[in-house]
């Protein structure tokens, strides 16, 4: 039975949260390129076919070209990731496999396969399909992209709010119940939209950073005026749906992850009327079980934190120390409690596997009874002090507000580009040359936007694998830290030197320019 | 109760058949990673060299998804699989994957300007994965009939019994030789591929060269493997789930399931025929590898079959007997299968539109011509 209980080492878990979050990062520079870029090229693609016009099957090659470097990079990582989730956290794959595989091979069946079969017509078609078909692989291709983007994130949803499971004792792990409630649960919509609206966004912002760079050198500008047309009007589409989709994460983190939100506002001491922080310098000495100030400085908006959760000013947010002692008044139990009811829930699991071997089913009836009655605080049996169930909470705070104030600045971008290219002033813009450094800077800001999401989502949940249910030291894989050093240090040298060559070849390619004119009517 | 058993195992059996379907079309698409193993010995000019890299490179990601789906499907069906081999066996899928990372972007980033390191070197990742993606799934694959170092606790959690976390599978003879036998299978049927898709006169000779050459290793480790695969003891499972170790249980299941002994027979056949009829058919035969590549399909699939249908433990303890997997014991609940049998039913739409687009791309053949144009997409 002792086997039973955890002795994992910590430096082990540091290291797999690493290594994955390594992974996931790197893979995530692709990846949101790539779910945008498709279909701003099948937008342009669509012109070229309506219009004939071959300029426009020009631009279209030049980004496709560059969505090819970029993809590559993104399969190679993605590969890891799924493997990973076995390699590493096969604790976490048994515990939950059974909702979270299906996830998983539905991606691979339709989404991953309807991909690389149109990608291979996009690629290669272009004089061997004609223009329609060619067309539809397109705009197939970007479809299959974000649906292989749904399935992922439907799973990783789940993790931050298991619904649609049933814990089965005989097997010891999870089962699904609900496939629908899976699938359309909340937090799952919440998190596929507003993470392809994301994709989106940057795809946009990298389009027009690039065109921003032909039109400071003067060269290619019918390209790049053609391009900032289409990439500012879908961006500004697709950051409008990034903000009201972001209102919507929100609302869904208040209600199943409150921690992750006092955390995101460094919200230590709750209440009603909360604070919404526009921006704040934390106090690195406060602690949850210090009477330190929670910030040095900060700009915030009282009352409408609340407002924002569910349009009352009066809306009771818990703070991080309510959350870890407990609310009597809310109703909020203190974790030591929680911890308490996970311990008798996994004990009453350990009684259960045992009177049923011994085939004594009355005892393990009532063994099962005690078990679910407690299971909502399972996880918590992994839980060794109250206060481990705070995230740091600086890193989600601050990459929480960065993305926030880099996705409100983006919205201004879009509409000056737009207006200008629309109009057709962007040329004789006063401002030009800044505004075009703007658009170059953009690139950057965007993918620090992008990561910092991600941050505040994974880091934000800590130490949960799957809320409330699995801890991280409960669900990574039991092997020695020092194997998982290796191959946090093999992956960090490749990952590098991936990097290196992919940016070198794209500085390469953007600086070389699409091909000539004179030269089409080849492939 | 007893139908609710019943169609559990039929869902498992389902599940299992599917597996197999898609390792087995893993198997025959790995003719993309033996044709990397053969640029230089193939191509001896830079034109040669870039049509092999580019009749390859626009199938790649087929073998690519294939295996990232079988792995998928391996997740969402066999879940206690997925942990406890992954998660075990560390290293040895550890070093698959990177392969297959390094092979992602050799394609697009060898002939780009800047890319860095060369062509050279994006060719010799190609190489590497070419021998070692292939050598370690079939090893992989041979541990379902020889075991692994593992053992499992109340809550289903892994403990490996070996400090080199699966990389000591590399010394199992058997496993091995049929890690070495999809290496050179794969060779035959990159070369077959070559032949069937490039026009080019040096090409066809050396390929047909290579293909002789790869035959004789390819028989000695697949006739080793599946010769001691029949006379082995097998690893048997019985109706209250205890594993037993059972004399001829491989040969026993080919008995009990003709119609995975014909798939094995017409598989071999087929294997040889294309060959056969490759290396000393008249007129310069050049459809050898639709012959070769359903061959293994069928032989794959039918290896696949034996080691998991007919009560058999197909990823079996050697730490501890009875913590052997089965497709009962390690599988996902009925709901879950039955959720994802309904999604399988998009396998054969994926695989009809596979059908179509590969057939629009490899309408004509590669000439040289076609790659010295400045405008079109190649690698």
């Amino acid at each position: 039975m002792t086997q039973l209980l955890l002795n994992i080492d910590p430096v082990l878990i540091d290291w797999s949260r690493a290594q994955f979050a390594l992974t996931a990062m790197f893979h995530w520079i692709f990846v949101p390129i790539t779910l945008g870029i498709l279909f701003i090229i099948a937008i342009m693609e669509t012109v070229y076919v309506k219009t004939g016009n071959p300029e426009w099957k020009r631009i279209t090659k030049f980004w496709m070209k560059l969505f090819a470097i970029n993809f590559a990079i993104g399969v190679a990582t993605g590969i890891i990731l799924e493997f990973e989730f076995g390699t590493n956290w096969s604790n976490y794959s048994w515990f939950v496999g059974d909702i979270f595989g299906a996830p998983l091979a539905i991606e691979g069946i339709m989404a991953f396969f309807m991909e690389t079969i149109f990608i291979a017509v996009m690629f290669f078609g272009w004089n061997k399909v004609s223009k329609k078909f060619h067309l539809t692989a397109t705009w197939l291709t970007a479809l299959g992209a974000n649906l292989s983007a749904l399935w992922i994130l439907v799973a990783n949803a789940w993790m931050q709010y298991p619904a649609g499971m049933q814990f089965n004792p005989d097997t010891a792990r999870n089962e699904m119940v609900d496939f629908w409630e899976v699938l359309f649960s909340p937090v799952a919509v919440n998190k596929f939209l507003h993470t392809v609206t994301s994709g989106y966004t940057l795809a946009a912002l990298f389009v027009i950073g690039v065109s921003s760079y032909f039109l400071l050198r003067k060269r290619e500008t019918l390209l790049a005026k053609r391009s900032i047309v289409i990439a500012s009007v879908f961006g500004f589409i697709s950051v409008m749906a990034l903000i009201f989709t972001g209102h919507g994460s929100a609302v869904q983190v208040a209600e199943h992850q409150p921690m992750k939100l006092a955390a995101m506002e460094g919200l230590y001491e709750g209440g009603q009327e909360a604070e919404l922080i526009g921006f704040a310098i934390l106090n690195p000495n406060k602690e949850v079980d210090n009477d330190e100030k929670p910030y040095l400085f900060k700009v915030g908006f009282k009352g409408v934190l609340s407002f924002l959760i569910d349009f009352d000013t009066k809306t009771y947010v818990p703070g991080i120390a309510d959350l870890v002692y407990g609310d009597e008044q809310n109703q909020i139990l203190p974790t030591e409690e929680r911890m308490r009811k996970g311990k008798i829930a996994m004990n009453a699991l350990i009684a259960y596997k045992e009177f049923k071997e011994q085939g004594n089913e009355e005892e393990a009836k009532l063994q099962y009874d005690i078990l679910m009655d407690n299971y909502k605080h399972f996880g918590y049996s992994y839980v060794k002090d109250p206060r481990d169930i705070v995230p740091h909470v600086p890193t989600v705070f601050y990459s929480f507000h960065i993305m926030v104030i880099f996705g409100t600045m983006f919205v201004l971008v879009f509409l000056i580009f737009a207006w200008l290219t629309i109009t057709n002033k962007i040329e004789n813009f006063k401002f030009a040359k800044l505004l075009y450094i703007i658009g170059l800077a953009c690139i950057p800001m965007a993918f620090i936007a992008s990561e910092a999401g991600w941050v505040v989502a994974e880091v934000g949940r800590q130490p949960w694998v799957v809320q409330d249910l699995m801890t991280v030291d409960a669900g990574v894989t039991n092997i020695s830290s020092g194997a998982v050093q290796t191959t946090f240090w093999i992956f960090a040298f490749i990952f590098t030197g991936l990097l290196i060559a992919e940016v070198s070849i794209m500085l390469k390619f953007i600086k070389d320019g699409p091909a000539k004119p004179e030269n089409e009517g080849g492939k | 109760m007893i139908t609710a058993e019943i169609t559990h195992l039929f869902f498992q059996q389902y599940w299992w058949l599917l597996v197999s379907l898609l390792g087995a079309l893993l198997a025959f698409l790995l003719f993309v990673q033996g044709g990397q193993t053969l640029i230089y010995t193939i191509g001896k000019t830079e034109t040669e060299r870039k049509m092999i890299v580019n009749t390859l490179g626009r199938k790649w990601e087929f073998t690519f998804t294939t295996l990232v789906t079988f792995g998928g499907a391996l997740f969402a069906a066999f879940p206690l699989f997925y942990a406890t081999s992954f998660g075990g066996a560390y290293w040895l899928w550890i070093v698959l994957l990177l392969a297959f990372t390094l092979q992602a972007v050799s394609y697009e980033f060898r002939s780009k300007a800047a890319n860095v390191f060369g062509k050279k070197f994006y060719e010799i990742l190609l190489f590497i994965n070419g021998l070692v993606g292939t050598v370690i799934i079939g090893t992989v694959v041979g541990t379902f009939f020889n075991g692994a170092d593992f053992s499992l606790n109340m809550l289903n959690n892994v403990t490996w019994h070996n400090e080199t976390r699966g990389l000591e599978t590399l010394l199992n003879w058997h496993s091995v030789s049929l890690g070495l036998s999809v290496f050179f299978l794969a060779r035959i049927l990159g070369a077959l591929y070559f032949i069937l898709t490039i026009q080019n006169e040096n090409i066809f000779r050396r390929s047909k060269k290579q293909i002789l050459i790869n035959l004789i290793p390819f028989l000695i480790c697949f006739l080793s493997f599946l010769t001691y695969l029949m006379i082995k003891e097998g690893f048997a499972v019985d109706a209250n789930g205890t594993i037993f170790m059972e004399k001829y249980k491989y040969l026993h299941n080919l008995l009990d399931m003709p119609i995975v002994l014909a798939s094995l027979l017409i598989g071999i056949i087929g294997v040889l025929w294309g060959v056969l009829k490759t290396l000393f058919g008249k007129n310069n035969y050049e459809k050898g590898f639709w012959f070769v590549a359903p061959g293994t399909v069928l032989t794959v699939f039918s290896l696949f079959a034996i080691a998991g249908l007919n009560n058999t433990s197909f990823y079996p303890s050697i730490a501890d007997l009875q913590s052997s997997l089965t497709i009962q014991n390690s599988s996902s609940s009925l709901f879950t299968l039955k959720i994802m049998s309904y999604v399988s039913l998009f396998i054969p739409v994926m695989l009809a539109l596979a059908i179509i687009s590969w057939r629009a791309i490899n309408k004509h053949k590669i000439t040289e011509d076609e790659m010295n144009e400045k405008n079109g997409k190649s690698y």
